[in-house]
């Protein structure tokens, strides 16, 4: 119907006079935008097809292409935005849910830009890197309130279980199945190399990445895919994940064209079958409950391994972190609403849950509040993309923080936002063999391993800075922000002053 | 402008310290003598004084120091006192009135004992039950503030040059077998008496020199414990940790400084088994009490004496010995002032921790 055409986003720019037609873009283009005709002997676009991805720009090798968003426009309206008259068309002709992917793009206040670091200056040196040590090193786990001494009055040095990390990040949870081997093999490697860990996500472990397990956080969420006695023995932590900061209170779905070979084998569904992730995990209807499963998860693997609760940054989040806190868990992740996904119901991901900044803060505070801070470490995650926002988040109050989008953009992603397709052109969301070897781990892992330690020359950078040597004497230490722009509620909330005071 | 304690104000200072490892007691003159010399490292806007085993005839009873704002506040406070402690003597602090010291508070002195009923109600013990008082005392009630509150040890601070605040509270007059001092170079002035050093809590006082960078970790941390600082000072927050880790934790004055001044971790790394076990528990168990950037501090306590600098060595500390005595002071020449003919003088590592005890003394809480 006339109705539901919609015109292409985005325009594919090519310059006929350095187009030569060697048809790369047409191979390396899974949605199929590029066609060669032979009787003109000229490349054509389909720019209804295209995502903008950018595989095909960066590689045409005469710079031929680019990709703009398109001028076509319906009437301006402050109110009725071109995105939202398209989307009801859609909506009327599908009578579907709106998917999307990756993290709420949506223009609300990013309070990591809001925040600002301080520097020394006369009165305390700041301390060169290149001079002096700066410790990044920290540990995740139950800290104590008392000590024991053995009989000679020596210090029992035994804790609860600790995941030594060399600097405070951590790859966050993204399933085999929502990603590929490749990318899976990528960050196994790369949190091997780099002395932290990466997280499976809930579609279980390959057999293949066994071997990389000390640097692995093994999930456990409500479909529970891929859970048995070997997985969980296998990684360094276990995680229970109660939620998600793109989709708070619902579950997930994997369709049943993704559960194919080893990824049906991992899960341990039959091949074809969906999988489905329930909103809530069926056997925790409430705070007891999620007890009753962390210490089955400890019973099972001998107290050994930490914990790992995440939620989805929700308004009540401090209560039920503090919940949480009391209910054996060593490390609550809690996951701000511009938190990635592979898919989720756009409704959802852009109007559900809140801030990290906001949700840190306040959960940081409420635990100190209540003297049990110490008896679990933050993480905090979507979405954090710089290094200068994991120092801001360490100053609030963090542990460490979760990334993902971060390292997937490293690995190649475009952030076209359209992983649900599975057509990844990047091989990263995708389960195409074809796409899939596009992503090689040799190059990505390494990739990984180059971007965090960049991280980690600039956080010791900012640290120095400040005069800080050691990531734990910058851990809550909120004296070393200042808010620009905020107003008295939002400054409270961060418990921060306002740049100037 | 904001007085101490609505914000936080950075500053440089002088700091020394003098013992008697045989418990002998000695006039505060010298300690006076040696902070003189260091006259260019303070701007009089703050000096002070501790000395230990001075009220050898009240040892048994707290020494409540207390500066009042106004007559009212007096009142209030010693109510207050009256009805949680057996006041056992009180009297104003003997002051010289002195052209360099103005603007005195009201200063008077306690020697009290926690009433028996109520410290059996609180459940707590005397050292505790007093600690939660003086906090009341410092948080609630408004224009009074307890500055010195432990057993057989005394502070004595003002607004002014360590050397007048020495004549102004007739240090001379006093003997004790350790003494701290201290001249403060605040970089705003408030010039507030309650701001000036040490800072005390029970018998535990701190003289410090620096500014440390992890201040706001380690104030958010200490304050779950019950700890409010109220001036929002270092030696306030340092204080508190040490008290924390080493009356309330049960950890010696060598682990709270492996805590506060923790070894590197690759320093860690090189040390046996057993030491790394020892170095990284405490690490990491109290990571949010390790102290960053400068400081060099002097910690007195009933038995003896800590000196520490930070893990850097960003602070200038040196010390020496002569006979009986050890002296400690932010530069060679004010131990110089006091002992012509120091000897083994030494300038202590960063992060290592020098404990000297007096005779019986230990450097753990028992």
């Amino acid at each position: 119907m006339p109705i539901d055409f919609l015109y292409p986003k985005f325009e594919v720019v090519r310059n006929p006079q350095r187009c030569i037609a060697c048809r790369v873009c047409e191979r390396q283009c899974a949605n199929e935008v590029h066609r060669f005709d032979p009787a003109l002997n000229l490349m054509e676009s389909d720019e209804s097809k295209c995502v903008d991805c950018h595989r095909c720009v960066s590689l045409c090798p005469t710079r031929a292409l680019k990709i703009v968003e398109t001028d076509h426009a319906f009437r301006k309206n402050a109110n009725w935005s071109g995105e939202i008259i398209s989307e009801i068309y859609l909506q009327a002709k599908s009578g579907g849910v709106l998917l999307s992917s990756m993290g709420n793009p949506a223009g609300h206040p990013i309070y990591w830009d809001k925040l600002l670091i301080n520097a020394s200056q006369v009165t305390n040196p700041s301390i060169d890197p290149l001079r002096e040590p700066i410790e990044t090193k920290t540990f995740l786990g139950k800290k104590t309130h008392d000590i024991k001494r053995d009989k000679n009055g020596h210090l029992v040095t035994e804790t609860s279980p600790q995941l030594e990390i060399s600097m405070p990040v951590m790859f966050s949870a993204m399933s085999y199945g929502s990603i590929s081997y490749n990318a899976h093999e990528c960050l196994a490697r790369a949190a091997a190399e780099l002395g932290i860990y990466y997280n499976t996500g809930e579609g279980g472990l390959h057999e293949d990445f066994y071997r990389y397990g000390a640097h692995t956080i093994v999930q456990v969420a409500s479909g529970r895919f891929g859970v048995h006695k070997d997985y969980l023995e296998a990684g360094a932590a276990i995680e229970i994940k109660m939620g998600q900061g793109a989709k708070p209170g619902i579950g997930g779905h994997l369709p049943g064209g993704k559960i194919v070979g080893d990824i049906a084998k991992t899960r341990m569904i039959p091949e074809g079958s969906d999988a489905i992730s329930p909103a809530p995990h069926h056997d925790i209807y409430s705070i007891e409950d999620l007890r009753q499963l962390v210490y089955s998860l400890k019973e099972a693997t001998g107290y050994r391994k930490p914990v790992i609760v995440k939620i989805a940054a929700v308004h009540n989040v401090a209560a039920i972190a503090s919940g949480i806190a009391r209910s054996g868990a060593d490390i609550i992740a809690i996951d701000g609403f511009r938190g990635g996904t592979g898919a989720a119901p756009t409704r959802i991901r852009d109007h559900v849950g809140i801030p990290i900044e906001l949700a840190l803060a306040s959960v940081d505070d409420r635990l100190r509040e209540e003297g049990i801070r110490q008896d679990v470490s933050l993480v905090a995650g979507g979405s954090v993309r710089s290094s200068a926002d994991i120092v801001k988040a360490i100053a609030l109050g963090a542990d460490a923080v979760y990334v993902a989008t971060a390292p997937l953009l490293a690995l190649g992603c475009h952030l076209c936002a359209t992983c649900f397709t599975g057509k990844c052109n990047w091989g990263i969301a995708t389960q195409e063999p074809e796409l899939v070897k596009r992503l090689n781990p040799e190059i990505g892992f390494l990739r990984l391993v180059n971007l965090l330690t960049a991280w980690k020359h600039e956080i010791s950078e900012m640290m120095g800075g400040m005069g800080i040597n050691s990531i734990e004497a910058l851990k809550g230490n909120r004296l070393m922000l200042r808010g620009v722009g905020l107003n008295e509620k939002e400054l409270q909330i961060l418990g921060v002053r306002h740049a100037g005071e | 402008m904001e007085r101490e304690g609505s914000i936080r104000i950075p500053a440089g200072c002088a700091i020394a310290g003098i013992i008697s490892r045989e418990g002998k007691r000695f006039s505060g003159d010298a300690i006076r003598r040696s902070m003189s010399m260091m006259h260019e490292r303070s701007n009089g806007l703050g000096g002070g004084f501790a000395g230990y085993g001075i009220y050898p005839e009240y040892k048994d009873a707290y020494a409540l120091h207390v500066f009042y704002d106004n007559i009212e506040a007096r009142e209030a406070c010693e109510k207050y006192l009256d009805s949680r402690f057996d006041i056992v003597n009180l009297s104003k602090i003997p002051v010289k009135k002195i052209r360099a010291i103005t603007g005195e508070p009201l200063i008077w002195r306690y020697f009290v004992h926690p009433l028996p009923t109520r410290l059996a109600d609180s459940q707590l013990d005397e050292n505790e039950f007093t600690r939660r008082c003086v906090f009341r005392v410092n948080t609630s009630i408004e224009g009074a503030y307890v500055f010195s509150s432990g057993k057989n040890m005394g502070v004595f601070k003002a607004v002014g040059y360590p050397e007048d605040v020495a004549e102004f509270y007739q240090i001379g007059d006093y003997e004790g077998c350790c003494w701290t001092a201290h001249g403060r170079y605040p970089t705003n002035t408030p010039g507030w008496w309650g701001g000036a050093h040490p800072f005390s809590l029970l018998d535990m006082t701190v003289v410090h020199n620096g500014e440390i960078s992890s201040y706001d970790a380690n104030r958010r941390f200490i304050e779950m414990y019950g700890y409010t600082c109220t001036l929002k000072t270092d030696t306030e927050v340092i204080t508190y940790i040490l008290d924390y880790l080493v009356r309330k934790i049960g950890l010696d004055f060598t682990e709270a400084s492996n805590v506060i001044a923790a070894p590197f971790w690759s320093t860690i790394a090189s040390k046996d088994e057993r030491e790394k076990q020892r170095l990284t528990y405490l690490r990491n168990m109290f990571a949010s009490l390790l102290i960053t950037g400068p400081f060099s501090i002097l910690v007195g306590f009933n038995g003896g004496l800590m000196m520490l600098n930070d893990r850097l060595k960003l602070r200038s500390m040196v010390m020496g010995e002569k006979d009986d005595f050890v002296y400690f002071a932010s530069e060679e020449a004010a131990i110089r002032a006091v002992e012509p003919a120091v000897e083994n003088l030494y300038a202590p590592r960063g992060g290592e921790a020098v404990i000297v005890l007096t005779k019986g003394g230990a450097s753990h809480a028992d």
